[in-house]
């Protein structure tokens, strides 16, 4: 070919990038889906799409380090007789001991108690080391019923129906071979080194009013003393928050598609469910139409990064937050300190996600006893309490800077949007206007 | 412990389930008030669930969801039929129905035996995890789905998808259990098998020959996944 006629560059596919593809002779070549842990990686609405407005003339502020803002909350006030009363406004999501090692459940125990606030159990029973370092744990019940028995559902300070995930709305649990050590399959009743597919729906109720009768069982073995919660992944909050109440729970928890699971298929984890951000305001909606609003209370999750995140879910209606990958970053996952290690397992730091593989170099996600000594569960501990009160620290910053004298005085005035989408999804008007996408016909 | 030492009665049309099982929760260690004789159920729920003693109770009639749920140590008799989640995550002790059982009876039980004179509908046994179950007549479809451990004996029929997904119990159907679930296959009954089988049929009060029945258990296939394998799902 004559050398001086122009050539067009090489192009790449947007549609067949160079993740589909090496996604398709992955696929092709093992003959297996794509499993990993983590949520969505997928660019999102999001926190970081909403502004504060702030004070000036037509609103005036708080003294930033001397007039107080509250941060307490109290979650159970329904029916529970002994609702937990926490410090901070961020709680900590349940993840399963077997996901994560002895150590990283204990860490988590330690840091939320030294910041005033609660850790949950997941999908594998209680463990001692966890129980015993938590000030405040609410125990999940998950369709599985791994580890399951009325001594801990009495030994817990609130009971989470697990409905779903935000990762994986209708599905269930995942836990492959590798992580199924002696004590995982002693507490789980399974075979040593099997894959675990958790069921996906309850055994022995379907539908809100079985849920009803079974959040009675669970209120009758615990005397009425335990907050419950029913936990949903974001699919249709309005209605799915709404049935929660109708069926009696206390507390509602409401997880996006950012947040974050052990394991399983990347398909789910990318195409199903909502951002968290489109989840609020139908679900305090829902309360609102009930006249349940700060009665029944709405934990969120799924994405909740810092305090600015903390405020803004909270100004739009939520009465606390839930974090779990965030804590797992905290207590040192993903830490570019094992840049090695992660190379070595053909990842980098920040994008370890083989959750599921239990090689985990920073002994969190694993069940691997050599790797898991790796994680001191006291200095853990620490790095999370640490971070619990920097979030709620710059929650508070941001409220008062609002006027706010508590963070559950925030609310949706508070805040604009930078894209319609966001917009639109939190139901505030886009910077500089006062056009809420939907609102009035448009 | 005697079913006429000291019995105790409770109206829960006059007192309510939650009275009824407050009662039962703290009947002292050293009190001899063993025996409770609980009347007009009324087809409630939660009757005597969460349990955590050595008691005899009879409940007189029929009940409605999760009688006996998570049992621990008490005699439970139902002189009647059971609700769904009859005997659920029952750790330990006896819940004894008289009549038919719903739906997902014994699900999930870690522990003791539960026995259903009558039929129990579908998904009895489901996720078993070591609890022991005799059903005098037939069970409803999926019985037994994701069963982990313990035993689920029919002296009937089996409903559809009997052991579907099954782990390490074990089933023992009398009657036709010809549609099984996924990875779900009969397997040799050998001599052990035929002891503990007689075992829970006397504990039954059932006059069955072990010989006459079947057993069924996972085929292990997919313990771990294979894509070959993959129709199964």
């Amino acid at each position: 070919m004559d050398a001086n006629v122009p050539r067009t560059p090489p192009r790449k596919s947007a549609t067949f990038d160079d993740h589909t593809l090496a996604e398709i002779r992955r696929a092709a070549t093992t003959g297996i889906y794509d499993i990993r842990g983590a949520g969505t990686k997928r660019k999102l609405p999001h926190f970081d799409d909403l502004l504060f407005l702030g004070a000036s003339i037509s609103r005036y502020p708080l003294e930033g380090y001397r007039e107080k803002c509250g941060t307490d909350v109290v979650l159970g006030t329904r029916f529970a007789k002994k609702p937990i009363e926490l410090k901070i406004p961020i709680t900590i999501a349940g993840m399963s001991f077997g996901s994560l090692s002895a150590q990283a459940k204990e860490a988590l125990g330690r840091g939320a108690t030294m910041a005033g606030t609660s850790t949950t159990t997941g999908d594998g029973g209680m463990t001692p080391e966890e129980r015993g370092q938590s000030k405040y744990l609410v125990y999940q019940y998950l369709p599985s019923r791994y580890g399951m028995n009325p001594d801990d559902l009495r030994k817990a300070d609130a009971i989470e129906v697990v409905v779903g995930q935000g990762a994986k709305p209708g599905g269930g649990g995942m836990l492959l071979g590798q992580k199924i050590s002696d004590r995982v399959a002693a507490m789980r009743c399974l075979p040593k080194g099997i894959d675990q597919r958790s069921a996906c729906r309850h055994p022995d109720w379907t539908g809100p009013d079985d849920l009803e009768i079974k959040i009675h069982e669970l209120r009758e073995i615990t005397s009425w003393e335990k907050p419950i919660y029913v936990k949903v992944g974001g699919t249709r909050p309005y209605y799915d928050v709404a049935l929660a109440v109708k069926a009696g729970a206390d507390v509602v928890v409401l997880d996006g598609m950012q947040g974050g699971t052990a394991a399983t298929q990347e398909v789910f984890i990318e195409h199903v469910g909502l951002p968290i951000l489109a989840c609020i305001r139908p679900a305090v909606k829902a309360l609102q139409d009930l006249g349940m609003h700060r009665k029944v209370q709405l934990i969120v999750s799924g994405g909740i990064r810092s305090g600015a995140d903390v405020a803004k879910a909270l100004a739009l209606g939520a009465d606390a937050v839930a974090i779990g990958t965030a804590a797992l970053v905290a207590l040192g996952d993903n830490d570019p300190h094992l840049e090695e290690e992660y190379r070595a397992l053909g990842t980098t730091a920040g994008a370890y996600d083989d959750w599921h593989e239990g090689r985990d170099p920073a002994g969190i996600t694993t069940q691997d006893p050599v790797l898991a000594a790796r994680l001191d569960p006291v200095k853990a501990g620490r790095r999370l309490s640490n971070y619990l009160k920097v979030m709620t620290l710059e929650a508070q910053t941001v409220a008062r800077a609002c006027g706010k004298s508590h963070l559950h005085n925030l609310e949706p005035e508070d805040l604009c949007a930078l894209t319609v989408e966001a917009a639109a999804m939190a139901q505030v008007p886009i910077a500089g206007t006062s056009w809420i996408p939907g609102r009035g016909g448009y | 412990m005697g079913r006429n030492a000291s019995m105790q009665e409770l109206d829960l049309k006059a007192l309510g389930v939650t009275a009824i099982n407050q009662k039962l929760y703290h009947v002292p260690k050293d009190s001899n008030e063993r025996h409770w004789v609980i009347r007009n159920p009324m087809g409630q729920h939660a009757i005597a669930c969460g349990v955590d003693a050595p008691l005899m109770i009879d409940v007189m009639g029929h009940v409605g969801f999760y009688c006996g749920g998570m049992n621990k140590e008490a005699e439970i008799t139902i002189h009647g039929h059971a609700g769904v989640g009859v005997a659920e995550n029952m750790m330990s002790g006896v819940v004894w129905v008289k009549g038919n059982a719903s739906e997902s009876a014994g699900a999930t039980g870690n522990g003791g035996l539960l026995v259903i004179e009558g039929d129990a509908s579908s998904r009895c046994g489901i996720s078993m995890k070591g609890t022991d179950i005799v059903v005098g007549g037939s069970v409803g479809h999926m019985s037994a789905f994701m069963a982990q451990r313990g035993n689920l004996v029919v002296c009937g029929d089996a409903g559809e998808a009997l052991g579907d997904s099954i782990y390490e119990a074990r089933l023992y159907v009398r009657g036709r259990a010809d549609n099984l679930g996924s990875d779900c296959i009969e397997k040799e009954m050998r001599s052990e098998h035929l002891e503990d089988l007689a075992k829970l049929l006397e504990r039954a009060k059932l006059k069955h020959k072990p010989e006459g029945f079947r057993r069924y258990g996972s085929a292990r296939k997919l313990y771990n996944f294979n894509v070959d394998h993959a129709d199964a799902y």
